[in-house]
């Protein structure tokens, strides 16, 4: 799952994140307090979160193909990816966001 | 649900149910599936609908989903895991069904939920929210009342939390019943169990069974309802097709023996056969069977029958496998009967196909579409023999049997032919259907002299009086004529000796005729003989009578003389005459 082969910068200077979550339930909140933490940590100043609440905007769960929640996804850099769940797993966090190699 | 013998007739079980107020149903609109789940699936609750790859789930959650729209005033859902808007509405283009319309007019909302595995990667805990807010956002912006989720196993590619899965769809299918929806879940066949991934332990309320296996180079596709909770369904497995209309299940299999008998009879075509027939012909309604060796009449009989439904101004469908319709005709004007004017007044329909053209299910589903489109008074299939070429023999009776039950129970005379193999026993059928049969006639070669002539039997006839004599059976030019054979000292004879004892009995009535005017004659003779003797004899008789009376008379005269005589010569003597005289008187 590496993309290092194709020159996608390991971590580029620009990260645009967007983190879909429905309502106010504690997996959400989770989701929030962990992915600010894997940014600030590993990427300060260069990131955007965007975070969706589908209950108040329910079109873009189709039109984003969004099916879990939460679901974080990776705009930028490409490629897409899709992170699901609390992300309370740091570890596991990095390697879906590729700032970790897979093991 | 009942062990079979415990089905109740529809009409009961529809009655029953509604007096117990028991399972509303949703029509699905699909030809035949509403009338083996007596009305369609269970309302506001969930179906599974599983199967192998490519045996029509998809297009039978469609068609549901379709018909509900157009037909009963359901607006649906299609939420789908494996195709795009695209190709749905291209595949049902195919259908008559213009998807885009239907989802342009806000009666169908179509959701495709694509899961790439590749692309998504798990971390802690996640629920399956987005896809409730997905439905429910579909299910409010057309007001469905029918939801498809086609296929719901393909989550299980998606995501590895197996458990929290299960849950998550646990949680749907109380969503989907909490919202009053009737859904239909499509499912993949798995080993040993009816769903790769066990959705059945999910849905409950009714689980739909297809099926598409190949016999013998021949496939078929099959329905079976495998559990529907509160409710009476047929139990057998169901053929279907998907033709340019869509879905077809033949229910043709009734769980019951309850056609209506009519008591009307209609002429087989030809006189003497009804004589033969108590008098009438057929039954309405009955089904006919004419078997009989190679070239022994079976279709010029049965060509009479369809010609004799048209003069009556019925309806009649020619079913021929082995004519094409055009050498069919031909053949018949041989024997005087034009069917010509009956095509073209569009009372007679023959349909003409090899057998192995299609599967003996697609045969049976082409029957039964053609039947309800054209709504003849009389099918005639010719013959039934080739059916057996297109499918094992079981399953060959068994689609006649549910042929002749599906005729029957639309009041359709059915004159089936059967092509006896030679060398087999006369009273035997191929397919073994003879006992399904209401009037058998049998047809048979009888070879005699060095000629080989027809002869014709009704071998039952069931419910009526029936001869039981064997007719010579002529084809003429003028159509068929059934003659009686010459039975007596020498045996049964047909034909030519027929013709030959014929003519010797009208030489032997001659000669009877003969003697007897003779005999005649020679009494009369004799007559006027004794006559004439009898005449002489009173002459005779006279005769003597004159004779007698003459004699008589010269006695008395001779007598008178006597007396005057002896008077004289007393008186001569003198007066002794007194005395003489007194003497004598003493």
């Amino acid at each position: 799952m590496s993309t290092r082969k194709n020159g996608t910068p390991h971590n580029p200077d620009k990260w645009e994140l967007r983190l879909y979550t429905a309502g106010q339930t504690p997996k959400s909140l989770a989701a929030i307090k962990n992915l600010k933490k894997v940014c600030e940590e590993h990427f300060a100043g260069r990131y955007e979160i965007e975070i969706i609440d589908l209950l108040k905007n329910p079109r873009l769960a189709k039109d984003d193909q969004i099916v879990a929640i939460p679901t974080l996804v990776r705009k930028l850099p490409e490629p897409v990816r899709k992170i699901i769940g609390d992300l309370s797993d740091t570890e596991r966090t990095l390697i879906g966001l590729q700032l970790r190699p897979q093991s | 649900m009942g062990k079979p013998e415990a089905l109740p007739s529809r009409a009961k079980a529809q009655r029953g149910e509604a007096q117990r107020g028991a399972l509303p149903k949703a029509p699905t609109g699909i030809s035949g599936l509403d009338e083996i789940t007596f009305g369609g699936l269970p309302r506001g609750r969930p179906t599974l609908v599983c199967g192998a790859a490519g045996c029509g789930k998809t297009l039978l959650a469609m068609e549901f989903l379709l018909r509900g729209a157009e037909q009963h005033g359901e607006t649906g859902v299609f939420m789908a895991f494996e195709e795009t808007e695209h190709d749905l509405s291209q595949n049902v283009r195919s259908l008559g069904f213009d998807l885009e319309n239907l989802i342009a007019e806000k009666k169908i909302a179509v959701d495709h939920v694509h899961i790439e595995p590749a692309e998504i990667h798990e971390t802690g805990e996640y629920d399956l929210e987005g896809l409730f807010l997905r439905l429910g956002m579909a299910i409010d912006s057309v007001g469905a009342k029918r939801v498809v989720l086609d296929t719901l196993e393909a989550l299980f590619g998606g995501f590895t939390n197996q458990a929290l899965l299960r849950a998550e769809l646990r949680r749907l299918f109380r969503w989907l019943k909490d919202k009053g929806v009737t859904a239909i879940i499509t499912g993949e066949r798995g080993e040993g169990s009816l769903t790769r991934q066990g959705l059945e332990e999910y849905v409950s309320d009714c689980v739909i069974l297809l099926d598409h296996r190949a016999t013998e180079q021949v496939s078929t596709r099959r329905l079976r309802i495998v559990k529907y909770r509160g409710s009476t369904h047929g139990t057998n497995e169901y053929p279907f097709l998907i033709d340019e209309n869509g879905i077809h299940v033949l229910p043709l299999t009734s769980l019951r023996l309850n056609h209506p008998a009519s008591s009307e009879r209609i002429s087989s075509g030809i006189p003497r056969l009804d004589h033969m027939l108590g008098g009438e012909g057929y039954y309405r309604g009955s089904s006919v069977l004419i078997s009989g060796t190679a070239g022994t009449g079976k279709t010029s009989l049965s060509s009479s029958f369809a010609n004799a439904t048209c003069a009556r101004g019925e309806r009649c469908l020619y079913l021929a496998f082995e004519e094409s319709p055009a050498q069919l005709v031909r053949n018949m004007k041989s024997i005087g009967l034009d069917l010509n004017p009956w095509t073209k007044k569009g009372l007679l329909r023959l349909e003409a196909s090899r057998p192995t053209l299609h599967g003996i299910e697609m045969h049976l589903a082409v029957i039964h579409k053609m039947v309800s489109e054209f709504e003849p008074q009389v099918v005639i299939i010719d013959p039934i023999s080739n059916f057996s070429s297109a499918g094992s023999g079981s399953a060959a009776e068994a689609m006649l049997l549910r042929l002749i039950d599906f005729l029957k129970s639309r009041q359709i005379t059915a004159v089936f032919v059967n092509l006896t193999a030679g060398g087999n026993s006369w009273e035997r059928t191929d397919l073994g259907i003879s006992s399904l049969i209401d009037t058998w006639i049998l047809l048979r070669d009888i070879e005699l002299a060095g000629e080989r002539n027809r002869g014709l039997y009704v071998l039952k006839s069931r419910g009526m009086k029936h001869s039981n004599q064997i007719r010579e059976f002529l084809l003429t030019s003028d159509g068929i004529e059934l003659k009686d054979v010459y039975i007596g000292p020498e045996g049964v004879l047909t034909g030519s000796m027929r013709a030959a004892q014929e003519d010797r009995e009208k030489a032997a009535a001659l000669a009877r005729g003969l003697e007897i005017e003779r005999k005649q004659r020679e009494l009369a003779r004799k007559r006027a003989a004794l006559e004439a003797q009898i005449a002489a004899l009173r002459t005779e008789f006279e005769a003597v009578e004159d004779e007698s009376k003459r004699v008589a008379e010269q006695d008395r005269a001779r007598e008178q003389q006597f007396i005057e005589d002896r008077s004289a010569a007393a008186i001569r003597r003198g007066a002794e005459a007194t005395n003489a005289a007194k003497r004598n008187r003493k």
